[in-house]
């Protein structure tokens, strides 16, 4: 074969091994679960029909998939990001959070003012919130060593504090006497959804977002020297990398993709900040993460798929009276397996032909 | 003093009597947890072990009507998990932080889908020891109503900071933890090593979440923990791995959580989420205080990836 | 099917405060033969339908509702007021065919269930929290609730009789009206037997926290109260630790006699079973059912827990008087002159709010003799 057809087969062997083991993992995962649910008397088969139709068996199906799938995008790149730097951050649900706090106070605050300015100033308080909150826990890593995995949960129970204490206190509407909740988002401050269906703009912006990061990762400078971080941090700090920097800016920038989940949660659904913008987005968004191993645009089908499982849980509960828990042993699963499959990557030898030519290449 | 009410008094002694009975579970799961991370690997899944625990326990004393056969089985069911998290972390290139979120979700799913049908049963409580027999007090007496698993985890703490000290297999686990290459060189089984340090943190774990549904708040729900679990694995950092040190915290940490209940039945109500976070507040200043960017903290493990 | 309700939705009283017309309404309806095609009817809860408490009462009303003739019910369970409420409503319809929805928590009417009910005007969406309002909210959707701080009235007159201590203990989730509406009716009940009785508050925070409720509990106890009570929403371990400790307990939203067999006195309980068969029985007969429906004891959305083995005889008499009061109309809780715990007049002498008063509706005031204050 000619140099450039090795490199060819060579890269398209590894990305083929790159998506296989965890397709493979999620197959060995569906297995494992249906023979769990086979235990407790249900037909896994008959599950797993049901499971496609509430997910993507009908155009209904894809809307709600689609809905779900969208904040999981933007909470996933929260623990993406940082991973590239090899940290692991789990703050997504707090960032969410803080972020979804800020924008509606800031909407609210501007009310009366053209969407055009209120719209960026809304997203731009969100991601600050979020920044603020995992670029702490960066802040704190760097800075006084404190570990940034229980550091960014711990900074999720204070964040969720600090939502219940402003949505019940000082941001409290007057006017929402039974569910405390900060003042209603005017109409005109609300984002739409895509022509022709019920999903909510927010899918775009976080398609956008996992782009953005994709690029700035793979493409940029910032992206190299990030990753080379991760890679080994001695040897960057020896190569003269400004590590601190590195670590606080991508700690920062995770923290604003949450954040800019919140807003588009309280501008796209909620219509105001209250307790029910605890909704777990942000530990699904730590799976979806890790399932895509860590990789930008991956989070894009993955948080789909997370979506789909997500939309079909309730077919599951009212058709063959399976506990909602369901849903979350099926992702505890996925992701048992696909950790355990780690260590399958690139040993997997689908393309034999190709791994003696990636050695002579 | 009013005998039957004790006023600004009783602040202190909720916080007491708190302390006693909420910092349990911290006092199980940190001191499985500081025997896992000696051995060089950090388990984040103790949260969905307790959670494991506490339903597997309470089922298994509903079914059995023995709370102590509710306790082992909790244990068992932690060691299981334990097992489980050392196996997959035995594999090459694998994360070990990774596969303990993996495991808290998990075994939390596991615990709901199986612990449907317990939530409504009413399953036999473990027993509490009166101490307190010679109060003429209800409070003081209700107070020193300790349970047997608080002892156990008392006695358990001081067994444990002798047992890595000075015995065999205790200094084995230190090699290993400090060091693999060096354990390796020796001929120890470092995997094996780890595993068994796992199994026996989750089995502590496990019986830590069964005192949360056999004895307080005593009863089987979704909502059982708060993220104990988890703070109990940052416990162990801020206790610098020691044993006894674990068993401060976890007393620090229920006394804490009991601040808020104990200052608003004496009638102060204002930001009482803020009173709620205190615990966290807490854990995290503790941390900040405590830890360094440039030397490795003090009785950390070499091998621990968070110290690193 | 569709064309019975379009027929009949425009020729049915509108809005009625009282759920007795409404039972009235639905049993008085022959059975149609011709409506019995299958009605399929959607419930969502909040939280676990098994936790002795809200869920559990709603999931009672939907069991009954199950055991009507002509119908198949659909059940989810812990869906959180996000978007996922719009999204399980819209695949119950979609893929189940729905016609009828119950969205039981408060916190799914708006946005998401006034969205859905747009999207969808020829279905029926019923919610549980007595928010609609004409001209502003869709006429396919109902909202009902009960004045349940009637049944805690109630509760507090056993409460003062079995108290030694003169204190009562209120573990309660957040300080919103509905539930400063039940403390102070409890604690009015209390006081209208013995003036001296206080009530002493917790709020945990949260809807369902056991470790705090169960902390709680114990404290209130260590300060002397000898009667518990709550508004969270599952009431199981608060009602377990004052068995356990040996004081009295009364019950909330769903009955906990089981729990505590010394301890129990009563308890305010929500009688969803009535309310829902008598909307599914409109439905199958073609008549929109009213927007609005509120109504307490006398209306039957509400009911006592029956006494338990501690309640003396005199308790029994005085709560029983009272209660045939309710049930006639004539007993109004709200009657001044009532001062807060601050010392300030809140309903002036002569004045009365009777149940319906919206001005009770936005109470943040808690009535003398509580201690504790809102945030």
């Amino acid at each position: 074969m000619p140099p450039f057809m090795h490199r060819a087969v060579t890269h398209l062997s590894a990305s083929v091994s790159a998506l296989a083991v965890p397709a493979a993992a999620v197959a060995v995962s569906l297995a494992l679960f249906g023979a769990f649910v086979a235990l407790v008397g249900v037909d896994p088969v008959e599950m797993y029909q049901l499971m496609y139709r509430g997910a993507f068996g009908t155009w209904f199906s894809w809307q709600n998939t689609l809905t779900r799938a969208s904040p999981l995008i933007l909470t996933a790149l929260c623990t993406a990001l940082p991973a590239q730097l090899g940290l692991v951050i789990i703050g997504g649900e707090g960032a969410l959070v803080l972020g979804a706090l800020a924008a509606a106070a800031t909407g609210v605050a501007l009310n009366g003012a053209p969407v055009a300015l209120v719209w960026p100033a809304m997203a731009l308080a969100g991601m600050a919130g979020g920044a603020l909150l995992i670029g702490g826990a960066g802040a704190l890593r760097q800075w006084r060593g404190v570990n940034e995995t229980i550091s960014s949960l711990l900074l999720t129970y204070i964040a969720i504090a600090v939502l219940n204490h402003m949505v019940e206190g000082p941001l409290k509407d007057p006017a929402s006497l039974n569910k405390p909740s900060t003042a209603p988002l005017a109409d005109t401050y609300m984002i739409g959804t895509l022509p022709g269906s019920s999903v909510h703009w927010g899918l775009v912006v976080g398609i956008v977002c996992a782009v953005a990061a994709w690029v700035l990762m793979r493409r940029t400078t910032f992206g190299f020297a990030a990753r080379m971080v991760g890679g080994n941090p001695r040897a960057a700090r020896m190569a003269g990398l400004p590590v601190g920097r590195l670590l606080v800016v991508t700690t920062a920038l995770a923290g604003a993709a949450a954040g800019l989940a919140g807003m588009v949660e309280v501008a796209a659904v909620h219509g105001r900040a209250s307790a029910s913008l605890v909704a777990g987005y942000g530990s699904t968004g730590i799976l979806v993460a890790f399932l895509a191993r860590q990789n930008p645009l991956a989070v894009i089908p993955v948080a789909v798929l997370f979506g789909g499982i997500g939309a079909s849980g309730g077919l599951l509960q009212r058709r063959l009276d399976l506990p909602d828990a369901s849903v979350l042993v099926l992702q505890g699963i996925i992701f048992v397996v696909l950790l355990a499959s780690e260590a399958m990557q690139g040993r997997l030898r689908l393309f034999a032909f190709a791994t003696p030519a990636a050695k002579e290449a | 003093m009013d005998h039957a009410s004790l006023g600004w008094w009783g602040v202190p002694l909720a916080v007491l009597a708190g302390a006693i009975r909420v910092s349990t579970p911290f006092l199980f799961v940190s001191l499985g947890e500081c025997l896992t991370e000696k051995s060089g690997r950090i388990n984040l899944g103790l949260e969905g072990t307790l959670v494991m625990g506490a339903m597997s326990g309470y089922a298994t004393a509903y079914l059995t009507g023995n709370p102590w056969a509710g306790v082992l089985v909790a244990g068992l069911a932690g060691s299981l998990l334990g097992v489980l998290h050392a196996a997959i972390c035995a594999l090459e290139r694998v994360n070990d932080i990774a596969v303990g979120i993996a495991l808290m979700l998990l075994g939390t799913g596991l615990a709901f889908f199986l612990g449907k049908p317990f939530i409504q049963p009413q399953a036999p409580q473990l027993p509490a020891i009166p101490f307190g027999w010679w109060s003429g007090s209800a409070q003081v007496r209700s107070a020193l109503d300790i349970n047997p698993l608080f002892l156990v985890g008392l006695a358990l703490a001081p067994l444990l900071l002798w047992g890595l000290r000075t015995t065999r297999w205790g200094m084995v686990l230190r090699i290993v933890g400090e060091s693999a290459e060096a354990a390796r060189a020796m001929g120890y089984p470092i995997n094996r090593v780890r595993l068994l340090a796992t199994a026996a943190g989750g089995f502590f774990a496990g019986v830590g979440g069964s005192f949360l549904s056999l004895s307080y708040p005593g009863s089987w729900n979704e909502r059982l923990s708060s993220g104990q679990g988890i703070t109990a694995v940052a416990l162990v950092i801020f206790a610098r791995w020691d044993p006894v040190l674990c068993v401060w915290a976890s007393l620090l940490f229920g006394g804490a959580g009991a601040l808020g209940p104990a200052l608003q039945s004496v009638g102060v109500t204002q930001g009482y989420h803020l009173f709620n976070a205190a615990p966290y507040v807490l854990t995290l200043a503790i941390m900040i205080a405590t830890s360094s960017s440039r030397h490795r903290l003090a009785g950390a493990p070499a091998e621990l990836s968070v110290t690193r | 099917m569709g064309n019975a309700l379009r027929f009949s939705r425009r020729s049915v009283l509108k809005t009625m405060t009282a759920a007795g017309g409404l039972g009235a309404l639905g049993a008085g309806l022959p059975w149609t033969p011709a409506m019995a095609k299958t009605l399929v009817i959607g419930f969502l809860y909040v939280g676990p339908r098994d936790d002795y408490g809200y869920n559990q009462a709603h999931a009672e009303g939907a069991a009954a509702v199950k055991a009507m003739p002509g119908v198949k019910v659909l059940e989810e369970e812990k869906v959180p007021e996000t978007v996922d409420v719009e999204n399980s409503m819209e695949s119950m319809i979609n893929l189940d065919g729905a016609s009828l929805l119950f969205p039981t928590s408060f916190g799914y009417f708006d946005p998401y269930v006034l969205k859905e009910a747009k999207k969808h005007p020829d279905l029926t969406f019923l919610h549980c929290g007595g928010l609609w309002t004409p001209g502003k909210h869709p006429t396919n959707v109902g909202s009902y609730f009960g004045y349940i701080d009637e049944a805690e009235y109630l509760s507090g007159i056993v409460a003062a009789y079995a108290s030694k201590s003169k204190k009562l203990g209120f573990i309660a989730a957040k300080p919103i009206p509905q539930v400063l509406r039940n403390i102070n009716s409890f604690t009015l009940g209390a006081r209208s037997v013995d003036p001296t009785i206080t009530t002493a508050v917790v709020f945990t925070g949260d809807w369902s926290m056991p470790v705090k409720e169960a902390e709680a509990a114990n404290s209130l106890i260590d300060q002397g109260a000898d009667v518990l009570t709550c508004h969270v929403d599952s009431p199981k371990v608060i009602v377990e630790t004052a068995e356990k400790r040996g004081v009295f307990a009364t019950g909330y939203h769903a009955s906990q006699a089981t729990l505590a067999p010394k301890g129990y006195l009563t308890g305010a309980e929500w009688n969803w079973a009535k309310v829902y068969t008598d909307f599914v029985k409109m439905v199958q007969g073609g008549i929109t059912p009213p927007n609005l429906v509120r109504g307490g004891l006398k209306e039957g959305i509400i009911k006592t827990s029956p006494y338990g083995a501690a309640v003396s005889d005199a308790a029994r008499r005085h709560a029983d008087a009272v209660k045939a009061k309710f049930m006639d109309g004539s007993f109004v809780i709200y009657k001044g002159p009532i001062k807060d715990n601050k010392g300030n007049s809140v309903v002036a002498e002569g004045k009365s709010h009777g149940q319906t008063d919206i001005a009770l509706e936005s109470m943040n005031w808690l009535v003398e003799g509580v201690t504790g204050s809102i945030s």
